[in-house]
């Protein structure tokens, strides 16, 4: 029987006093992306066609190379932000909670090592 | 996870038919929620047939009308029966709103009324209000003030009192908050719509000298940032008010404190 006062829950452990830098990062990350998600559909519309050894040609390019890295940076920080909100939306199970938000951590990591990987060996191939 | 169906003693059933249509007059169905804590049944669904031509325009009137002569264990709360004392909120034809301030003849064919949503249920449509006001008593809803009280009043320019206006009306019916998802799913940390509309009401209050201090405790990813902007809060809204926009605006003062 929880004999606990409405205010008592209610104020529970206090205010995080953070929240705000999550936002904030949510939205630049969201306007880098809409910016740098243009370059690359222009990129890859002038690209279509092309052989193997014109894309690393291109992308040997270190202002092509920087801005796709910048990209996969940017949109991984989004989809990292976006998807630990929507854990701790839906999962209450504190335990589960933990476990998924360290696996979103590592997903989001691992994506953008090696896409970056990726980019860095057919820019200097 | 988020529980998407009803435990097995909350499924409703279907329950009976306490009167027939007649065959003068403008007739009505009502389908209402009916739970009580002292049967350990069900809860289910009554219905009753109301003759609109000798009833009030409103929900509510219809409501009146069935405890005074069909049924008197149908209980709900009223007051104001005019939209000022929020009283009467309830889901009426899917939507949340004030029964006095729903007309009968919006509904098109039969009415259906439920409890407001995701609340606890004291008895039929009866939520359990004291985990809402508890919220609304933790954003400290009074003028906060450092420098000595004035000997007569705290002044405010004529463009400060009108920062006010669509903030001042709220009159605490809950309308927004239970048709918030976020709310829904985490009302234990989220303060929803209307707590956080109260909130921006006294941050934006230009004779409070608190306004920092109440920053500092909404901003929690939980208290604050459960909103996605769903804007449910803002279609319910019975005295048309516009919670989604206060809360935004608590956002932007998040940041433009920091950039």
């Amino acid at each position: 029987m929880n004999m606990r006062t409405p205010l008592k829950n209610v104020r529970h452990l206090g205010s995080a006093k953070e929240g705000a830098d999550h936002f904030w990062m949510q939205r630049v990350t969201a306007v880098a992306n809409l910016v740098l998600g243009l370059f690359l559909v222009w990129l890859i519309a002038s690209l279509a066609g092309a052989d193997y050894a014109t894309v690393k040609s291109t992308l040997a390019n270190p202002i092509v190379a920087l801005l796709l890295a910048m990209l996969i940076v940017s949109a991984t920080i989004h989809m990292r932000l976006g998807m630990q909100v929507i854990i701790e939306d839906y999962i209450t199970r504190e335990s589960t909670k933990i476990v998924l938000l360290l696996l979103n951590n590592f997903f989001a990591i691992l994506v953008a090592s090696a896409s970056v990987w990726a980019i860095l060996k057919l820019s200097f191939a | 996870m988020v529980q998407l169906t009803l435990p097995k003693n909350s499924q409703i059933t279907q329950g009976k038919t306490w009167n027939q249509r007649g065959s003068k007059g403008r007739w009505k169905q009502f389908s209402i929620y009916r739970w009580s804590p002292d049967t350990g049944e069900n809860p289910h669904i009554d219905n009753y047939w109301i003759n609109t031509d000798e009833c009030g325009p409103m929900v509510l009137d219809a409501l009146i009308k069935i405890k005074n002569e069909i049924d008197q264990t149908l209980t709900f709360r009223r007051s104001c029966r005019e939209g000022i004392c929020g009283s009467c909120s309830m889901n009426i034809d899917g939507t949340n709103t004030l029964a006095c301030l729903k007309a009968i003849d919006d509904v098109s064919g039969t009415v259906k009324v439920y409890p407001l949503p995701h609340m606890t249920v004291i008895k039929d449509l009866v939520p359990d209000m004291s985990h809402f006001y508890a919220q609304h008593r933790s954003i400290e809803p009074w003028l906060k003030t450092d420098t000595p009280t004035p000997p007569i009043e705290w002044k405010q320019s004529r463009e400060d009192r009108e920062q006010l206006n669509g903030l001042y009306e709220c009159i605490l019916c809950a309308c927004c908050s239970t048709s918030c998802p976020s709310y829904w799913w985490n009302s234990d940390r989220y303060l929803g719509p209307a707590i956080l509309l109260q909130a921006y009401r006294w941050i934006n209050d230009s004779r409070d000298e608190a306004t920092g201090q109440r920053l500092d405790d909404l901003e929690d990813p939980f208290r604050l940032y459960r909103c996605h902007t769903i804007l449910n809060c803002t279609r319910a809204c019975p005295k048309g008010l516009n919670p989604a926009k206060a809360i935004a605006e608590l956002k932007k003062l998040m940041v433009e404190r920091r950039v």
